[in-house]
């Protein structure tokens, strides 16, 4: 059998269409099966070793399964680390900046593609064009601004005497509120969606902020979805930034948690897995309920080009 | 007449309400640290002391600094590696993936699961695959005959480690910006192509490459400005070891700015990497554009 599918594969013209299609699948099955196998392993792998006995972590030669299914490693990370509390911390600082980038990117996102004004094309392009900014450029400067934000924090109307803005979550929420792929993502959402609804409103005697809110906001329910998802994965595994704001250990997000708990447990494997696995579920349940709006969201990142 | 001027006026008075808060975060968090961040790199601001002006200090600091070029280095190192792969794995697998064949939505979705990982997940986990005894990654080259290395302490594996890790959770995303690309090159090409008895190289040579070209840019683009400032995964995987062979830029800026205080100065190197980034997009630039469409 498979002498005779290379032969076939081999020769310029197959003597039999069929048996050069059943090669092509074969190869196509091989490759893609080789290339699955390779992405998903390391999953496979801290999953199996999360579940397994501590003896049996480092037997020799190596078992793909454990022999028995233990929680203890998750029970470790959770009672040596406050594993809880940085899941916490994780999870409300992930959904406020899904909340504020949906208001504001959806409210601004509008403006800019529905509502004519002067500003609109030169300040469009303005934000646009700051996307290219790097962000090791403003990291420095945004610690400053942070850390000598007038009156908040203990600090007088010149930004000294206090700490600012760190050390506190708006440090980390702030930043982020209105991102300008939020602002972005929405205006061409919303540009697809017919003017004349607005006018409508409009003759009806609606508010400007009610035929947005009323009428064009729940149209954009897809749009929405994908870009709560893109801002919620992006809050949730964000790391520098958290690590420079935030001091407190009470504070600390569920990625700087696992660091730190990677750094002091260089040998403590199962633990490290369970711990790893824990950072990664919450965006790997949302991927699997939301598949769709995931794709949705990257291919539009591609199109934007 | 009168009316309508003043419903425009009211209008254009709501869509600024509406762009306000988006506008007062952009201007304090974008475009006050970006004068700043000049600034800054003149000065010696180190949080706790009095910020005084030092003109070309740190400038003059850095130019002697070998540590900071053996960082440069690195990270030069590391995306001149990087990107080509990221561009020709994620592409690779894109048109792989692009067959309508059965189980296809399934193999999808396993090549993009990374994608989904943190960066600090993804180091845990891979610091235990890449382990030289128990790790999988060895053990699997055992089955081969090969004995494998002491991936990240060893001085010559370290930062291959990093982008294996790297490309790992990092090409899923840009093969569903690819698949989507080659979604768009129209069929009546490939076709006529066929006709005229183009090969299948010749026929990818000629119109994928090509019809792809916005794509690529973009891809290319996005992967030059994060591997430039590749930190998460050399924090995570090796601290920068062994003997600082995986250290970047972004890593030492760091530990200047906010572990030694030396904020100035840390400014300077962010700077100097930032005009390192904008030279490498804009040879990017030049070579896309040099890649011009046959069709």
């Amino acid at each position: 059998m498979d002498t005779h599918i290379t032969r076939t594969r081999n020769s310029a013209n197959p003597p039999n269409p069929a048996l050069g299609k059943l090669a092509a699948g074969l190869l196509f099955y091989t490759a893609a099966a080789l290339i699955a196998i390779a992405m998903f392993l390391p999953f496979f792998w801290s999953l199996s070793t999360s579940f397994k006995p501590s003896d049996e972590i480092f037997s020799v030669p190596l078992r793909w399964l454990p022999s028995q299914f233990t929680l203890e490693h998750y029970i470790d990370a959770f009672t040596t680390v406050s594993f809880g509390l940085y899941f916490k911390n994780s999870l409300f600082l992930a959904v406020a900046g899904v909340l504020a980038n949906l208001f504001f990117g959806s409210l601004a996102g509008y403006a800019f593609a529905k509502l004519t004004f002067r500003g609109n094309q030169p300040i469009f392009r303005t934000l646009l064009a700051a996307m290219m900014i790097p962000g090791i450029v403003t990291m420095i400067p945004s610690f400053y601004v942070l850390r000598h934000f007038p009156l908040l924090g203990g600090n007088d109307l010149f930004g000294s005497g206090g700490m600012g803005l760190l050390n506190s979550f708006w440090g980390i929420i702030l930043p982020g509120a209105a991102g300008t792929f939020a602002v972005f993502f929405m205006r061409q959402f919303f540009l697809t969606l017919p003017s004349d609804m607005m006018e409508v409103g409009r003759i009806e005697g609606c508010g400007e902020f009610r035929i947005f809110w009323n009428i064009y906001l729940p149209l954009t329910k897809p749009a929405l979805a994908t870009l709560s998802i893109f801002t919620f994965q992006a809050g949730w595994n964000s790391f520098l930034w958290p690590m420079i704001v935030l001091n407190d250990p009470n504070k600390a997000t569920i990625q700087m948690g696992l660091q730190a708990f990677t750094y002091n447990n260089q040998t403590d494997y199962g633990p490290m897995m369970a711990g790893a696995l824990i950072a990664i579920l919450p965006i790997l349940i949302l991927f699997l309920l939301l598949q769709k709006y995931f794709v949705q969201g990257i291919a539009f990142s591609g199109i934007k080009g | 007449m009168a009316s309508i001027g003043k419903l425009n006026r009211h209008q254009e008075k709501m869509a600024y309400v509406f762009i306000a808060p988006t506008l007062l975060l952009f201007a304090v968090f974008t475009i006050i640290p970006v004068v700043m961040a000049l600034y800054l790199s003149f000065t010696n601001y180190d949080v706790l002391s009095r910020m005084d002006w030092v003109a070309l200090d740190n400038y003059q600091r850095l130019f002697n600094d070998s540590l900071y070029w053996t960082t440069f280095k690195n990270v030069i190192f590391y995306s001149v590696i990087f990107v080509p792969l990221n561009i020709l794995l994620s592409l690779g697998m894109a048109m792989l993936m692009n067959f309508k064949r059965f189980g296809i939505r399934m193999f999808r979705t396993l090549n993009y699961m990374p994608t989904l990982t943190s960066a600090v997940a993804a180091a845990t986990v891979w610091i235990w695959l890449l382990h030289p005894e128990f790790g999988l990654v060895n053990e699997i080259l055992g089955w081969f005959g090969i004995t494998g290395p002491a991936w990240l302490a060893q001085t010559e594996t370290a930062m291959p480690s990093i982008i294996m890790v790297t490309l790992w959770q990092s090409i899923g995303s840009n093969m569903v910006i690819y698949i989507a690309g080659l979604q768009g090159v129209p069929d009546y090409l490939y076709e006529s192509a066929k006709l005229d008895g183009a090969s299948a190289f010749a026929r990818f040579r000629y119109i994928t490459w090509p019809q792809l070209r916005p794509t690529t840019f973009l891809i290319s683009t996005m992967a030059i400005i994060g591997a430039l400032q590749l930190f998460d995964q050399a924090f995570v995987l090796t601290q920068g070891g062994p003997g600082n062979v995986t250290k970047t830029p972004v890593y030492l800026i760091y530990q200047q700015g906010f572990k030694q205080l030396q904020m100035g100065y840390a400014s300077a190197q962010a700077f100097i990497l930032a005009i390192a980034i904008l030279i490498f997009s804009l040879i990017n630039m030049r070579i896309n554009k040099a890649e011009e469409p046959v069709v």
